[in-house]
């Protein structure tokens, strides 16, 4: 038997519909949104900024802050309660270290970036779809920038590798399901993300790192394209 | 509050004109109202007032009745301002704003009497729904009283009821379409006093030279059914008079919004 076909009808490589916008939250210092099917994630920058309390200053380089953020409507199931769990903690830590490497902090002494993630609805990936937007969120608030990251899940589902699993897909009951969400810088392709949970072996995470160079790639010719949208001349 | 700030606004009105151009009694461009916009709530809605933008989510959820009213399903209004919406805004427990801003939106639809919240009841003494409306910042730019109200209005005209399994279980993946019956329009329009002025739709700026507002609750037919005053100066009688009537002249161009 095997996983044949993808629930939804997509190609085993094939992102769900994406879509990105930069400087959609006026009031921040940057701001873009991410979208992959029905998950999809705003992001919005304020900093550098003087960080509070003080004593938590580093004259040496500022600081990165993310906080991921469910909104309490964004499950297919029961609300979410407001206020954060341990999931959206280890999350945040994660995204924060997702991040951290393409940016030069050493220019905003005894500063902090603030980076919120804030997700209206949700069917799986959304850390990575939360990543995606962060990075572009950074770039829009001009920092100082070596690269850019962007973000996707892999994973095998039964006999099958493929990108970016739906929630269908991950709740999978006829075989064996990995899913595997990775961040990548864009041009240096060094892994900043990298979590499992589920089955797989050494070679199928070959393949799965493989697939996933490529759709990373699309995505990054996609957080490109907003970047420059917005300062297109009309 | 910042003085200086504060005497530009009013210099400003007092020419007729504020710093985006406006009248005192007009509200930012564009407005709109878009429903459904995300498929995980049971019934949500987006609100856009100028460059302040509010989504407001309806969740339900079985539980209890109250013990005095074992008969009744409950409603549950939660705010949440965003520290993405605004450099003003931190993260933690909700703070007064945000309790205020969650209460005054409760008390206009509650009041207003439109949900039959006996129709809300499933077995009575045991089990009931319990609607969850929670409303997001996305952008502070003002007057998120108005956005707020407005889009917990068209997340509940949006809301449909899930189905239950053989257990009597919510199945929320599924969506169902039973809508809720909706009698009346509550909708809230604020009015703020800055020095001798009245105004509409404040930005972030106004709101900080505010004297006093009044956020008025207004039916379809003109009746007035929750207020809430705001701000540390006191008002007269006329005031609160000429409000109320600028807040119902204001509520029918909204109404138009959720057509």
């Amino acid at each position: 038997m095997g996983y044949d076909k993808r629930i939804d009808g997509r190609k085993f490589n094939e992102m769900r519909k994406m879509e990105a916008k930069v400087g959609v939250i006026k009031r921040a210092d940057g701001s873009a949104y991410f979208r992959t099917g029905n998950t999809w994630a705003y992001a919005a920058v304020y900093g550098p900024r003087e960080l509070y309390p003080k004593f938590k200053q580093n004259p040496g380089k500022g600081i990165l802050r993310c906080n991921y953020n469910m909104l309490p409507f964004s499950s297919s199931h029961d609300r979410v309660r407001p206020g954060g769990s341990r999931r959206s903690k280890e999350i945040s830590m994660v995204t924060e270290k997702a991040l951290i490497s393409v940016l030069d902090l050493s220019q905003y002494p005894n500063a902090v970036v603030d980076v919120f993630i804030e997700l209206p609805e949700t069917e799986a990936g959304s850390r990575c779809a939360g990543i995606t937007a962060a990075a572009m969120a950074l770039a829009d608030a001009g920092l100082a920038m070596k690269d850019l990251v962007a973000a996707v899940s892999v994973g095998r589902v039964d006999d099958k590798i493929l990108v970016d699993l739906d929630y269908a897909e991950e709740a999978y009951e006829d075989g064996p399901v990995a899913d595997i969400p990775i961040a990548m810088t864009a041009n240096t392709g060094k892994v900043t993300l990298l979590q499992m949970d589920g089955l797989i072996s050494k070679e199928q995470l070959n393949e799965a790192l493989d697939m996933g160079k490529s759709s990373l790639k699309e995505i990054y010719e996609l957080q490109k394209k907003a970047l420059k949208d917005k300062y297109k001349v009309v | 509050m910042n003085r200086d700030l504060r005497n530009h606004v009013i210099k400003t009105l007092d020419a007729g004109v504020r710093s985006d151009g406006r009248k005192a009694l007009e509200f930012r461009q564009p407005m709109s109202v878009e429903y459904g916009v995300t498929t995980t709530a049971e019934g949500s809605a987006r609100v856009i007032i100028g460059e302040t933008e509010v989504m407001v989510g309806v969740k339900v959820e079985l539980g209890r009745p109250y013990p005095d009213s074992p008969n009744q399903g409950t409603m549950m209004v939660g705010a949440e301002l965003l520290p993405m919406s605004s450099p003003e805004f931190e993260s933690g427990p909700p703070s007064i704003q945000a309790i205020e801003l969650a209460r005054v939106v409760d008390r206009g639809i509650r009041e207003s009497k439109s949900i039959d919240f006996k129709k809300l009841c499933i077995e009575p003494g045991e089990k009931v729904w319990t609607l969850i409306i929670d409303i997001i910042s996305i952008n502070d730019a003002g007057n998120l009283f108005d956005a707020a109200s407005l889009g917990a209005l068209a997340a509940l005209k949006d809301f449909r009821f899930p189905n239950l399994d053989e257990d009597g279980n919510v199945v929320h993946k599924i969506k169902g379409d039973k809508v809720l019956e909706f009698e009346g329009e509550p909708i809230e329009v604020t009015v703020l006093k800055i020095g001798k002025h009245f105004v509409v739709d404040p930005t972030s700026n106004e709101e900080q030279a505010v004297d006093a507002r009044l956020t008025v609750a207004v039916l379809a037919n003109g009746e007035l059914c929750a207020m809430q005053k705001g701000g540390e100066t006191p008002l007269n009688q006329e005031e609160i008079m000429k409000m109320v009537d600028i807040a119902i002249e204001k509520t029918n161009e909204l109404r138009v919004l959720l057509k």
